[in-house]
């Protein structure tokens, strides 16, 4: 080990460094390629053309809608899910928690196939109902991120609490929205995060689903498709200012009971 | 009663979960092109899993990238949170802050962002597999740096001015007592690299070799196509990864029981 002349601190540099290379810099490229146009002049061109051009902002508005039923779908799936593994004195309920979170160690596409087979089964047509099928197929996919944080969270439940709304006379209706609902808020904030920006993004899924409508990660993918560097990078700008303006958003809310998709795949 | 509905309902999630999953899994073992009218009995598509090159290849192109890609992101984020660890707060802040950016943003972003610098503007020739691998490894990287950090705060730090006390040099100290300490962290951190590399399609699509193919990219490309050999041996590939899945389980379950038996008979 001799010739070695390290300090623990400097083991950072290499991490760092990649870091910078690989994570910040091709931030700022995007943010250039968004600027500029073929032949390397400034140009707001990108940002306007996206926002007086009926088919993206129309793009953008599924996006969201997309995005934000089945956010809704997910939560009212998860919650009670959630609520009632945590609350329940079962011995084996972590054995429980892990079989809803499992089929996330096979592929998504593959799941999405099994999905799809069974959809074209019972709608004969997978063309009918675009919107719906997308929606199943996104929770279908994400439900797992919702169930994890909320029952971490209301796992850690502090119990004294409720038995406290309960000797002040709270039924058992009072006690769920008056304490419980709202100190699981830091969970519900944390799957609300995961499933919303995915949903955003994830054409994969309304690909498979033969569902031809845009959602925003399909323009990045069909301007990368098409070598339209310039568009595509402003599309990437977009979505990470919406990235974060909900990480800014929902920064207060959360705790650190769940660090992401880490937290909840493992 | 109420137990009754509360226990009914969590069982009827699972069944939806597993649901599509099973049929597959059933369908698989059969001739049957679609799911429907089961014909005839068979491992025709398991035969054809393995014996197809373009499949096999496939497979192993995902699993040997995920592990290389696992691996260096296990070296870069262990290596990174001891650094950030035992540096100033500023420094660390700021690691952690640029360890952050990947988790959050989207893998569509952060695909595009990676091609656009390396092989837009850099020139990386895609076939060379850097690009590739860089993207996975700022997909895995800050997953890992994130398993350590609990660990190195929760490590008896002591052991570490002890051995150098002993007389260990730096490199020594830190091999022998801090990351035996933190390996638990280690682990799952490339675990967690593993699963989202094989998972990935995103960041493949933007950065991977034209004649290049992982699962995900495999399967969506497959599901363009109208070929029913292809079709129904990608059902025995979902079956096979979900009984290799339950295996693991298992497995983990099992040590973890040993482990903590072997720990109770240690302390009798």
């Amino acid at each position: 080990m001799k010739g070695i002349h390290f300090t623990r601190k400097q083991l950072c540099i290499p991490y760092a460094l990649f870091l910078i290379c690989f994570v910040i810099a091709p931030l700022f490229v995007i943010i250039y390629y968004a600027f500029t146009n073929g032949e390397g002049r400034f140009t707001v061109a990108n940002l306007t053309g996206f926002f007086s051009s009926p088919n993206t902002i129309g793009t953008l508005a599924y996006s969201f809608g997309i995005a934000i039923v089945t956010t809704g779908v997910c939560l009212f799936a998860a919650y009670p899910i959630a609520y009632i593994l945590a609350r329940s004195n079962m011995k084996k309920k972590h054995a429980v928690v892990m079989m809803f979170v499992l089929p996330m160690w096979i592929n998504f596409t593959l799941r999405i196939t099994a999905l799809k087979e069974i959809l074209t089964l019972l709608e004969g047509n997978l063309a009918y109902h675009p919107f719906l099928n997308s929606v199943i197929g996104m929770t279908y996919d994400f439900l797992p991120f919702m169930i994890l944080p909320i029952y971490t969270t209301l796992m850690n439940l502090d119990n004294s609490l409720l038995e406290a709304a309960n000797d002040l006379g709270a039924g058992s209706i009072q006690t769920f929205f008056k304490v419980t609902l709202p100190l699981s808020v830091p969970g519900i904030v944390s799957g609300i995060v995961m499933v919303f920006l995915p949903s955003m993004t994830n054409y994969v899924v309304l690909d498979m689903l033969y569902n031809s409508t845009y959602i925003m990660g399909s323009l990045i993918g069909s301007y990368f498709s098409a070598y339209d560097w310039h568009n595509g990078s402003m599309i990437a700008l977009i979505l990470l200012l919406i990235i974060l303006v909900f990480t800014l958003l929902t920064n207060r809310f959360e705790d650190e009971t769940s660090n992401g998709r880490g937290g909840a795949l493992l | 009663m109420k137990r009754f509905f509360r226990g009914a309902f969590i069982c009827m999630m699972l069944l939806l979960v597993y649901l599509p999953i099973l049929i597959l899994a059933v369908y698989s073992f059969t001739t049957s092109a679609n799911i429907g009218a089961i014909h005839d009995f068979s491992f025709q598509n398991y035969v054809t899993l393995f014996t197809k090159p373009e499949l096999s290849n496939m497979i192993l192109g995902t699993v040997i990238l995920a592990v290389v890609s696992a691996a260096i992101s296990t070296i870069l984020g262990t290596t990174g949170a001891i650094g950030a660890f035992y540096s100033k707060r500023v420094s660390a802040g700021i690691v952690g802050a640029m360890n952050q950016v990947p988790v959050v943003n989207a893998d569509v972003v952060t695909g595009f962002a990676i091609c656009i610098l390396l092989i837009v503007v850099l020139g990386v020739d895609k076939s060379t597999y850097i690009p590739l691998i860089a993207g996975h490894v700022v997909l895995g990287s800050p997953f890992v740096y994130l398993a350590v950090v609990p660990k190195l705060k929760q490590m008896d730090s002591s052991l570490y001015e002890a051995a150098m006390d002993l007389g260990a040099s730096p490199a020594q100290a830190l091999m022998k007592a801090v990351i035996p300490q933190i390996m638990p962290g280690i682990v799952s951190g490339f675990a967690l690299a593993l699963t989202l590399s094989l998972d990935d399609y995103f960041i493949t699509t933007y950065t991977k070799p034209a004649t290049f193919d992982t699962i995900s990219t495999y399967v969506v490309n497959a599901t363009k196509g109208s070929q029913t050999e292809i079709k129904t041996a990608l059902w025995a590939l979902s079956t096979l990864i979900f009984l290799i899945v339950i295996l693991v389980v298992i497995m983990i379950n099992l040590t973890e029981r040993n482990k903590k038996d072997g720990r109770k008979g240690a302390a009798k």
